[in-house]
């Protein structure tokens, strides 16, 4: 048996390969759920069930997911520039409390017209900063940005988590490590009331379309994609290779910040260790998922919010470990490479 | 010939709609160098990975020293002494030459591999054949040619008798390749029998004994290297008369692009070395010499990709700083650079992508671009340069060499270019597609087209160029106009050896 590059990629296939990899992710995890000793098709469907059955899951998968489509975003940006960014945690947490700390020490005062979008534009800078440098390390030195894209998200991590338990602590939480509040003019409106769904879902959806237009329409757009595919064709035809790459490291570093930035903003109100549940590394599997297309990653990041947050449902009622949910997702993306593979080759005899 | 080692018999092998073989078959003897000769898609490949056991033949049949060799099983052919030599190397780069060539050979249950062994077997390989090459060097460190030789000796330490090489010549100088040439004919003088695909007609009157001539899949001719010549062999490949066009008496216009003293380091090195040289309106200036002496950088210096760091170069009479790739295609400089699959296309982009991916400014308004005006282009550069296998919204990837060169070649001349420059611009393509791209150079400079032609085909540029300056070792040679050049003279030019003061009034 032997693979062959195919030679046209149909539209049908290359839409149907995340559909059958998720199908058949859903396959191999029912055999997990028949092994932990439960009806297959009943969890499944109570997975459904906790992901929308009321109107507050629903709100809830939906809460969940907006982050999801930034990061996942923040990766497929990078990824087709070939630009390694695996430190979209990093970026997350950065964003995350430079909106907190600016929010109460600098710009509490300020009116929510003006707050909201300064903050925004906070979170998204200290994003690319943390990007910029492992960037600047790889145009200088070629350092591998995977490495150091990586190993910062723990730097960012902890620098996080030192700040919260020193100079931005809040002192009415208790002595419990964590920031003070962003001001009350910071705070995102809600979508629906009583609910945690915030304007951040609309500002993600509106991105995943502007980040699409800017990859199929634009001089930067192809600029980009052709730095990625071959460097030195690419600098034969005159891509300015450097800028193009910083351009794109701004842009992924900025959407993965804004993603931590909404999160406090709209949700969580002020920053501790436990913000994100790996949304930076999740997002990795959403752009992948999504074959790095943005207005895919709006789905790939909806399918993942739905399995986490259902699986919580289905793990209360029929008493099935929720790791179900990590696993399926883990198994969808193996299913997803898979399949894009099969999208590339075909076998041949 | 003595009695036959291998005997293909009446192969037929159909992919779709496309028979790669009908019925072909061929012997080898002894001791015999047998040349595949044919054009891109002629079908040599194929025959050959029959030959090997990747494709299964439809009928016909394989056999080793009167044996049936089974069908399909690469493994049997090797065992049966068949070695392959591929076009692409696959030998892992970070492993040392013996590691490379005992890969494969050893069993997983072994505790301890047999290195000592291995090592003199090799050694004696190497010596029996001529074929130096250091066993303990990484094989990443190596030249290409001296990658090639690992291939070599790796078919040789499987006890190959039989030696298939597929386009061996296509990464290589000419250097390496008469190195190589030599190396076959020692293989076959010890009693190997070797079979080689070219599409280059030197090559296999060079080196076969005997040359098989496929074409669309069939045999059309099979004759001994001393009864046949070049022009026989050139007909018999592309099934019809084909003649490579020669330039005509012309006089050029006014000096276009000057280069006075200019140099380029590049990482420490000195690539160009207060070169020299003028050019002119409707005249082919020809860059000859071996590869590697700073014949890239001379073409990205004026493609725009690399700065100069001593010396003036002047556009149409105005000095010139840094160009900028924008600026080189902006002021009406072509390129078409020295490697397509590298520089000249980006395989996975579409071809309308290609097209004007070098020409953004004028296919964008606002940062936007205009794909409708993009496609339309790419598709007249379709239509008047005969680019087949692909309409605009095509995977580049998926032209033949020939066909992508006419893309490259179309973009930049269909909006007639003041000047060319032109790296190697037939390298590694078949005869028919060499015409058409020497046809179109030959009309650009009728046009009035100034056109810098790097090559170091001696053929290609005594038909094209007007003038000839040789580079070697980052230097430029006094330009002689080609009415005086012939091989000698330019055999020694490309040596480094040239007599400046004679040249000067002879070439002005």
């Amino acid at each position: 048996m032997r693979f062959e590059r195919r030679e046209h990629r149909s539209l049908a296939l290359v839409i149907a390969t995340p559909v059958l990899a998720v199908l058949c992710a859903l396959a191999l995890a029912g055999v997990l759920i028949a092994i932990a000793g439960a009806p297959v098709m009943e969890a499944y469907w109570r997975i459904l069930v906790g992901a929308f059955g009321s109107r507050l899951s629903a709100t809830e998968t939906l809460t969940r997911a907006s982050p999801l489509i930034l990061t996942g975003l923040a990766a497929a940006v990078a990824f087709r520039a070939r630009l390694w960014n695996i430190g979209g945690e990093g970026q997350f947490y950065l964003g995350a409390i430079a909106v907190a700390a600016a929010s109460s020490q600098l710009l509490g005062g300020l009116p929510a017209a003006v707050q909201i979008p300064l903050l925004l534009v906070t979170g998204a800078a200290a994003g690319i900063v943390l990007l910029l440098v492992p960037l600047w390390l790889r145009l200088r030195f070629s350092v591998d940005e995977v490495v150091t894209t990586l190993l910062l998200n723990f730097v960012a991590v902890l620098f996080v988590s030192m700040l919260i338990d020193s100079i931005l602590k809040d002192p009415m939480a208790f002595g419990w490590p964590q920031s003070q509040p962003v001001a009350d003019a910071a705070v995102l409106p809600k979508l629906l009331s009583r609910s945690r769904l915030h304007l951040g879902l609309i500002i993600a959806a509106m991105l995943a379309v502007l980040v699409h237009l800017v990859q199929s329409r634009t001089v930067f757009g192809m600029q980009a994609r052709a730095a990625g595919l071959n460097p030195a064709g690419a600098v034969f035809a005159g891509v300015p290779l450097g800028r193009t790459l910083v351009t794109v490291a701004c842009i992924s570093g900025g959407l993965a910040g804004l993603a931590g930035a909404l999160e406090v903003m709209g949700v969580q109100g002020y920053v501790t260790t436990d913000l994100s549940p790996g949304y930076g590394y999740s997002g990795i599997v959403v752009a992948m998922l999504a074959n790095l297309n943005p207005l895919g990653v709006v789905l790939a990041a909806l399918f993942t919010a739905v399995m986490f947050v259902g699986a919580d449902g289905m793990s209360r009622s029929m008493g099935i470990p929720s790791y179900i949910a990590d696993v399926t997702v883990a198994l969808s993306l193996i299913s997803m490479l898979t399949g894009v593979f099969f999208t590339q080759y075909r076998i041949s005899r | 010939m003595t009695e036959a080692v291998l005997d293909i018999r009446n192969v037929c092998k159909r992919f779709g709609d496309n028979l790669a073989n009908d019925d072909i078959s061929l012997s080898l003897g002894k001791g015999e160098i047998v040349a595949l000769l044919g054009e891109n898609g002629a079908g040599k490949t194929t025959l050959m990975s029959i030959l090997f056991g990747h494709y299964v033949p439809d009928t016909g049949k394989v056999l080793v020293g009167g044996r049936e060799l089974p069908s399909g099983k690469p493994r049997a052919a090797i065992r049966a002494g068949i070695g392959m030599v591929h076009q692409h190397f696959s030998l892992a780069p970070n492993l040392t030459v013996l590691e490379n060539v005992m890969a494969g050979t050893e069993s997983l249950w072994h505790f301890r591999s047999g290195t000592a062994a291995a090592r003199r077997k090799l050694s004696g390989i190497c010596q029996r054949f001529g074929l130096t090459v250091e066993p303990d060097a990484r094989v990443g460190d190596l030249s290409v040619g001296e990658q090639q030789r690992v291939e070599i000796l790796k078919a040789l330490y499987n006890d190959a008798r039989i030696l298939v090489l597929d386009e061996p010549t296509a990464v290589l100088t000419n250097l390496e390749a008469e190195r190589l040439f030599a190396t076959l004919k020692e293989m076959a003088r010890e009693g190997l029998s070797l079979i080689f695909i070219s599409h280059k007609l030197d090559e296999v009157m060079a080196a076969a004994d005997r040359i098989v001539v496929l074409r669309g899949g069939r045999k059309v001719a099979e004759r001994l290297a001393e009864k046949t010549n070049k022009a026989e062999l050139a007909e018999l490949m592309v099934g019809r008369k084909l003649a490579r066009p020669v330039r005509e008496p012309s006089t050029p216009g006014e000096e276009v692009l000057k280069a006075a003293g200019v140099s380029v380091i590049i990482d420490g090195v000195e690539r160009l070395k207060s070169v020299d040289f003028s050019l002119r309106a409707g005249e082919v200036l020809g860059i000859i010499g071996v590869s590697g002496n700073g014949q890239t950088t001379l073409a990205h210096l004026l493609s725009g990709t690399v700065g100069r760091d001593r010396g003036e170069l002047l556009l149409f009479g105005q000095p010139v700083g840094d160009l900028t790739v924008d600026e080189a295609v902006g002021a009406g400089i072509g390129r078409i650079p020295e490697d397509r699959n590298e520089e000249g296309a980006i395989g996975e982009m579409a071809i309308w992508e290609n097209a004007v991916l070098e020409r953004l400014p004028r296919f964008s308004r606002h940062g936007l671009v205009d794909r409708q005006a993009a496609q339309a282009f790419a598709g007249e550069i379709i239509d008047a340069f005969d680019v087949r296998g692909g309409r605009p919204p095509t995977r580049t990837r998926l032209l033949s060499g020939g066909n992508m060169q006419k893309l490259i070649l179309g973009r930049n001349l269909i909006d007639r270019p003041r000047i060319l420059i032109a790296a190697q611009p037939a390298r590694g393509l078949d005869e028919g597609a060499v015409v058409a791209v020497h046809a179109r150079l030959l009309e650009a400079r009728r046009a009035g087209t100034a056109v810098l032609l790097i090559s170091e085909d001696l053929e290609e540029v005594m038909a094209l160029a007007d003038r000839i300056q040789a580079i070697v070792n980052g230097r430029l040679s006094l330009p002689i106009a080609a009415e005086s050049a012939d091989a000698t003279k330019l055999g020694l030019m490309m040596a480094g050896e040239w007599n400046d003061e004679h040249e000067v009034s002879h070439a002005l």
